[in-house]
């Protein structure tokens, strides 16, 4: 049990340091398919690093909404992160239903980032809340669903239940629902992080944007923590996904550790091979494709009720 | 009988043969011109009240001063240009409402003069602020409601590029309207070339606008040539030739690898920027400059190009092209790519032909707008596409892309040796209270200039219409009732020039 306990906090660690290598390492790979070197995979440890020898500028119009905002945000992802299981080790805070709270501490962070948005009183703000509230509560929807079609699968009512029981024998059996339940969850995770086809957070064009309107008014040390924030929400979504699709190694947690953050580093390349071979969607589709990725999932609790053995 | 006196392109007549007729004429004449006979307004200016025209009895009871409005058509089916002028005094009925293709040459006429166009639909400076109110204070187009929004851009932007206010009336994500507001460029230029030509003039219209060095030097050397009567030799025109399209082919994928660039489609964007670079040395291995400048001169060329530069830049044309070809299917098989193209900022053909868009735009809309074509008999056949959205006006470039590296690779191929510019010598004065008129089918679109000398030969007036004067409105046009979001990419397949307009 001590053992456990020590792999999951390593687990954490390695988590809450490596987080910023994952937009790194997306840029590496859509400079790679764009024929350009790009810029170095630790380029968010440098911006972090920079931002917090800045002091942070603040809108004579904003209140202490905005600047308790950021702070939230951080807060809030990173307690969100103590739920989720590391290398096969339960966290010692998870409880029967960790994962509504796992999914409203989510959105209590997004819930401050629009009302920071708004404080600004800037018309790309508003307009970045706006999107970010419809597409939101669409995503949300998303999540749930998949959430509930593991619980069927699973019968199990907390995170470190659905995610850790996965294992080839669910792949065997219900394979059609567990893809179409991945399937989702990959959407819902361009959705909440912000990348292409969803958004674009390389765009300097703010009549576009969606997460980064939002931002438009941070800076100094508010910006470098919503910037890590956003990098650790990533890794916890692309951890959950490689929980779900990456069948358990047996043996040592060590070993089984190592494994995940690996994978999960390749989910990453994943995530910038898929934004470098396609364009942005225009913004009527987005909505379509997050309710058909939650159109995806309650498909899989149809298939889950009905074949179930 | 037609009232207007028809000139060939880069052709020129004295001040006292300029064909002048009541207002009442002048309107009907202009009006069917443009409404039924397929005429394009090139230019539509005044001139102040010191011309010789001045001396006749005009309507004016008044001691006020007189103007000469002078208007210039392009009339593509007689493959001409038409020059018409009238006189005002302060006042006259605007023709904008009947005509909308005046639209932005009267807002001009009247910051400029002060000369009232009657019953304009939408009288405000186009450059300058109020003179009456601080400065970047205007009137506005608003709307009302409580789920209206109003979102403005601009003057700075994000990015490097011009600067320009654009405000947008909003429901949600919809837009109603767009308005544009310009003249942040502006730098006086016309009034800078009034007395030249000098050692200034080249340097001040290759910078009009920078993108278009080539095509500006083209007009006004075309214009020097004519009023001077200067042959240029034949390696002389294809050398310009080839400046002229290297200069489109540059232009034109640079836009392309901007358009991807907008839709995050990474791999079109990086690779069309790079392979502009290349195309601009292109033109550097001409002239020494990768914008043109300093290559085209009255006469002819300034720099030569010899056997082993041509066999190596026709090389390099070669393989642009080829890098070119992958690049833009790579973006143009990408359904996502298409998905955001398509229908986005359509202009139909009936809008484009009202407002008189030019260039690629008019192109993308339908109308047959080539000034290579409509001014002479050369059987050219302009690049159409019916669409009128992005995609249209993307697929306009990546055709006009194809033939003038086709045109490059002729030329470079054919050659030949002799002179490439003239040895007459420039007299120091042009001939007096002369108007000559010139227009070169740029990357844009067409530009016109038209020069008058005074009585000394100087120039007197210079008049400069760019093909961005005629299209900010279509891109204003474009956006009603499409997407805020999809504005970056409609503006990019626009790609409008702000000191080109401003001046």
């Amino acid at each position: 049990m001590e053992n456990s306990l020590l792999v999951w906090l390593v687990g954490l660690l390695v988590a809450l340091v490596g987080a910023p290598l994952l937009p790194g390492i997306i840029n590496k790979v859509k400079a790679f398919f764009a024929g350009r070197r790009g810029p170095s995979v630790f380029q968010l440890y440098y911006d972090i690093f920079r931002l917090c020898h800045k002091a942070s500028v603040y809108s004579k119009t904003t209140t202490w909404v905005f600047r308790l905002a950021s702070v939230v945000v951080c807060a809030t992802t990173i307690c969100a992160m103590l739920l989720l299981p590391f290398a096969g080790c339960a966290s010692p805070l998870f409880f029967t239903g960790d994962l509504i709270l796992f999914l409203y501490l989510m959105g209590t962070g997004r819930f401050f980032t629009v009302l920071a948005a708004l404080d600004t009183g800037s018309s790309f703000e508003g307009m970045g809340a706006s999107r970010e509230c419809q597409f939101a509560v669409l995503a949300e929807g998303a999540l749930l669903a998949a959430f509930g079609a593991l619980i069927l699968l699973t019968k199990h009512l907390s995170l470190y239940g659905i995610l850790n029981q996965m294992d080839m024998r669910f792949w065997s059996l219900d394979g059609t629902a567990l893809l179409l339940v991945a399937a989702g969850f990959f959407v819902v995770i361009l959705t909440e992080c912000c990348r292409v086809p969803i958004d674009d957070p390389d765009t300097h064009l703010e009549l576009t944007m969606i997460h980064e309107a939002m931002i438009l008014d941070n800076s100094g040390v508010d910006l470098a923590l919503i910037h890590y924030a956003a990098s650790l929400k990533m890794w916890c979504l692309l951890l959950m996904e490689i929980l779900l699709v990456c069948p358990r190694i047996p043996g040592s947690p060590w070993f089984a550790l190592v494994g995940e953050v690996l994978c999960v580093l390749v989910g990453a390349v994943f995530v910038g091979v898929v934004e470098s071979v396609i364009a942005r969607f225009r913004f009527v589709k987005v909505p379509q494709i997050i309710s058909a990725a939650m159109g995806a999932s309650l498909l899989a609790i149809v298939l889950l009720s009905l074949f179930q053995k | 009988m037609s009232p207007f006196l028809t000139l060939k392109n880069g052709g020129s007549c004295s001040m006292s043969a300029l064909p002048q007729c009541g207002m009442d004429e002048f309107r009907s004449a202009s009006l069917q011109a443009v409404n039924q006979e397929q005429c394009r307004v090139s230019a539509f200016f005044a001139l102040g009240n010191n011309c010789p025209q001045n001396t006749q009895k005009g309507e004016c009871t008044k001691e006020v001063e007189k103007s000469l409005l002078v208007e210039i058509l392009l009339d593509p089916q007689q493959k001409c240009l038409r020059v018409l002028s009238t006189e005002v005094c302060e006042k006259y009925p605007s023709l904008t409402a009947e005509a909308p293709a005046f639209h932005w040459f009267e807002r001009e006429l009247f910051e400029e003069t002060g000369i009232l166009p009657e019953g304009h639909p939408w009288l405000k400076p186009i450059r300058f602020a109020d003179k009456n109110r601080e400065p970047g204070v205007t009137d506005y187009f608003t709307m009302e409601g409580e789920a209206v929004h109003e979102v403005a851009v601009g003057p700075v932007h994000a990015g490097v590029i011009e600067p320009g206010h654009f405000r947008f009336q909003c429901m949600g994500e919809d837009v109603f309207s767009l308005e544009i507001e310009l003249g942040y460029q502006h730098r006086g230029i016309e009034k800078m070339l009034v007395g030249g030509p000098d050692v200034r003039t080249t340097h001040i219209l290759e910078t009009a606008a920078g993108d278009t060095s080539v095509a500006a030097m083209l007009n006004y050397c075309g214009i020097l040539e004519a009023l001077c009567q200067i042959e240029v030799p034949a390696r002389g025109v294809a050398l310009r030739r080839i400046a002229l399209e290297l200069e489109r082919i540059a232009n034109h994928i640079g836009d392309l690898g901007a358009l991807a660039g907008d839709v995050a489609f990474l791999p079109t964007s990086s690779f069309c920027g790079r392979i502009r670079g290349d195309f601009l040395n292109m033109t550097a291995r001409l002239c020494g400059n990768r914008f043109g400048r300093g290559l085209v001169v009255p006469g002819g060329v300034r720099y030569e190009l010899d056997k082993a530069g041509a066999e190596e830049l026709l090389k390099k044309v070669q393989v642009g092209e080829k890098e070119l070809q992958e690049a833009l299917s790579l973006m143009f098989d990408e359904p996502t790519v298409l998905d955001r193209f398509e229908n986005t900022g359509v202009v139909s053909t009936e809008t484009a032909r009202q407002i008189g868009l030019v260039g690629v735009a008019g192109r993308a809309s339908g109308l047959a707008v080539d000034c290579r074509g409509d001014l002479s008999e050369n059987g050219f056949v302009p690049a159409v596409e019916q669409g009128g959205d992005v995609l249209s006006r993307a697929l306009v470039r990546r055709r006009e892309l194809e033939a003038s590296l086709a045109e490059v690779k002729g030329l470079l191929e054919s050659l030949r040796g002799g002179e490439s510019r003239s040895t007459a010598v420039l007299p120091t004065a042009l001939p007096n209270d002369t108007l000559c008129v010139h227009l070169t089918e740029a990357w844009r679109g067409e530009i016109c200039h038209v020069a008058i000398t005074d009585g000394q030969g100087r120039f007197r007036r210079v008049k400069i219409v760019d093909p961005s004067f005629h299209n900010w409105f279509g891109l204003a046009m474009a956006l009603r009732n499409q997407q805020i979001s999809d504005f970056p990419i409609c503006n990019k397949s626009f790609n409008l020039s702000y000191c080109g307009h401003d001046l």
